[in-house]
């Protein structure tokens, strides 16, 4: 059934909501992913974080056909080779292995390990916040007491009590810092799920007969995803942050693995004989956490909420 | 105000009482027989018995934490599993060293945090703004231990101007103990400085646009008094904000930073007793910061309603 409308000069103002099916297949109006995404690739700053992390992602998935040297290989007679060594860009660490080789291949860690953060705070705190700000009452009470005292600790001190119950290991600190964020998260998704709770549309999902799990998934989720997305890269630069740290004091990555944190820490144990190793993973760690923050800015400015003064 | 400071008292009530919980279940949750993973993997079976005893294990769950609650109310944190020390006598001992640290990197990160932010927000659009907000984006970005090996390689092992390890006692000296904190106060400050810059700069810009500030000026007010009387007091709430927040990341953030630097802090002390599994500490670890936390926010809160009368009534 299709509704005609009268023309009208407001029509080229379209209702958001529902648009008339057509019968040319093309649509003239990008679909509102399509057009945030637009958005976001329309800024240059943005644009370049996203293929620096796309080469990330490149560099990390290649490891082994672009590594120049096997990452573990060691070469005592040739250790401590400084920046810009024959044959070794980055030079070699203590056992003579390859820094640029062992850098390419901790970009894997270096990326896997804050998904596994992120992941595990949108597992528990995505669902949590939803019902929170859907249900509101008592659960939203409690479930909001235990966010506040969360957020109370620092995150890295509750992850560090987290490690202490279940062990050091990158897996184990990884799910410590995803369930130090994840209250954080809750709170995000809790305060826009409240924003849109007392819509009209929600009313009408409900009066129509729609289950609790329905109403939430189809119209409350897409008024969480921006500022979620938002979070999220944020999340994924604390968390790679908290990683590099972790792994620095030993908590995360055990050795002969290595992340960019674990490699500051044997630059670390290693800096009277050779105080340059300390630079390219820092170097890694700084462009990466800078892509992500910016990016994460760029997203928040293309939503649209919250739009920073400049 | 009194009646606000009780309130503000009253509602960390709740949330201390919580993170107790947390951290008293905490032996709970160890998979496995806590009692066996804390006494150590080459334990005799009296050994367990006896380290079971001494967490209290072997009573009932509420019993155990009400006396852990009712101790610790009583200054009694509880006593180490591996050097039966008491824990409050390790974190009294390492307090000083962390607080120091604190005490150091956010005085000179509000300093030049507020400097670099107001002075971005008075100047916007111009090159001393993008510098500034070039800087503050890059110093977000540095993780607080790396820029402390930087310092450390350049400063102290290259230079030696700084000593490269270690902690002096204030009592040994002032100066002995400034040079001990400069450097890693400077790298664990430079992130919160980077974040307050930018607090500091939003608000700025967004007080400058206020009808206030255009009275201001149009009657006459010389530009330095619209500035110190108006522009700031009203851009510090989110200032106010932001150094509360990141206050408990910093606590987080000087745990790896004594590290760098050797200081024999309360993140050595939970550190040890990560790795050894000597769950009495950690969980007083847990509480100390929790409190010092709170402390601070407490502060803020009431740092608010200097700045803002309207928040008094909330």
């Amino acid at each position: 059934m299709t509704i005609r409308q009268v023309a009208s000069p407001l029509d080229t103002v379209r209702p958001r909501v529902a648009s008339p099916p057509r019968p040319t297949g093309r649509r003239t109006t990008p679909s509102p992913g399509r057009a945030f995404a637009r958005r976001v690739w329309s800024s240059r700053t943005n644009k370049v974080c996203l293929i620096f992390l796309g080469f990330l992602v490149v560099v990390a998935a290649a490891a082994p056909w672009i590594a120049p040297y096997d990452p573990a290989h060691q070469k005592l007679a040739s250790a401590f080779l400084p920046l810009f060594s024959d044959g070794h860009l980055l030079g070699t660490d203590q056992l003579g292995r390859d820094t640029l080789s062992r850098l390419i291949h901790a970009t894997q860690i270096s990326l896997v390990a804050p998904l596994i953060a992120v992941g595990f705070a949108v597992v528990t705190g995505l669902p949590l916040g939803l019902l929170a700000g859907y249900l509101g009452g008592r659960f939203d009470w409690i479930a909001g007491r235990v966010a506040d005292a969360l957020i109370a600790l620092p995150a890295l001190v509750l992850a560090l009590a987290i490690i202490a119950i279940f062990g050091p290991g990158l897996v184990n600190a990884m799910l410590a810092v995803g369930a130090a964020s994840a209250p954080r998260l809750f709170r995000v998704v809790r305060g826009s799920t409240i924003n849109v709770r007392e819509e009209t549309y929600i009313e009408a999902s409900k009066v129509v007969g729609c289950s609790t799990a329905r109403t939430v998934l189809t119209h409350v989720l897409p008024n969480v995803r921006s500022p979620l997305l938002v979070q999220v890269t944020l999340m994924m630069s604390l968390a790679l942050l908290a990683e590099a740290g972790l792994s620095f004091l030993g908590l995360g990555v055990q050795p002969p693995t290595a992340s960019w944190g674990s490699m500051l820490r044997s630059a670390f144990d290693n800096r009277f004989q050779s105080p340059w190793m300390v630079v390219p993973p820092g170097i890694a760690i700084v462009l990466t956490i800078l892509s992500l923050n910016m990016l994460g800015d760029g997203i928040r400015d293309a939503v649209g909420q919250e739009r920073r003064k400049s | 105000m009194l009646i606000f400071v009780l309130k503000r008292i009253l509602a960390a009530v709740p949330v201390l009482l919580i993170v107790t919980v947390l951290s008293f279940s905490m032996i709970h949750l160890i998979p496995g027989d806590a009692a066996v993973v804390a006494a150590g993997d080459n334990a005799s079976a009296d050994q367990v018995a006896a380290t079971r005893a001494q967490l209290g294990l072997d009573r009932n769950i509420v019993v155990q934490y009400l006396s852990w609650v009712g101790s610790l109310a009583t200054g009694d944190f509880g006593t180490s599993l591996l050097s039966s020390h008491r824990n409050i006598d390790a974190i009294l001992e390492a307090l000083p060293v962390t607080l120091s640290l604190a005490f150091v990197a956010l005085s000179w990160s509000l300093v030049v945090g507020v400097v670099a932010g107001v002075l971005a927000g008075l100047r916007r659009g111009t090159w001393i703004d993008r510098t500034l907000t070039g800087l503050t984006t890059l110093g977000i970005s540095m993780p607080s231990f790396w820029l402390g090996m930087i310092l450390v390689t350049l400063f102290s092992l290259q230079f030696r101007l700084f000593p490269a390890t270690g902690y002096s006692p204030l009592g040994e000296g002032v100066v002995s103990w400034f040079s001990h904190l400069a450097l890693p106060a400077f790298a664990l400050g430079t992130v919160t400085a980077a974040e307050i810059a930018r607090q500091a700069r939003a608000g700025v810009v967004d007080v400058l646009e206020r009808d206030y500030i255009r009275t201001a000026t149009a009657k006459g007010l010389p530009r330095w008094k619209v500035v110190m009387k108006h522009t700031t007091k009203n851009a510090a709430v989110p200032v106010v904000t932001v150094f509360g927040l990141q206050t408990a990341a910093l606590i987080g953030g000087a745990v790896i930073v004594e590290q760098v630097f050797g200081m024999p802090g309360l993140g050595s002390v939970a550190l040890k007793a990560i790795l050894e599994r000597d769950f009495p500490v950690i969980q007083a670890f847990v509480v100390v910061i929790t409190l010092f936390v709170l402390i601070v926010n407490l502060l803020v809160d009431v740092s608010y309603a200097y700045f803002n009368p309207k928040a008094r009534q909330a």
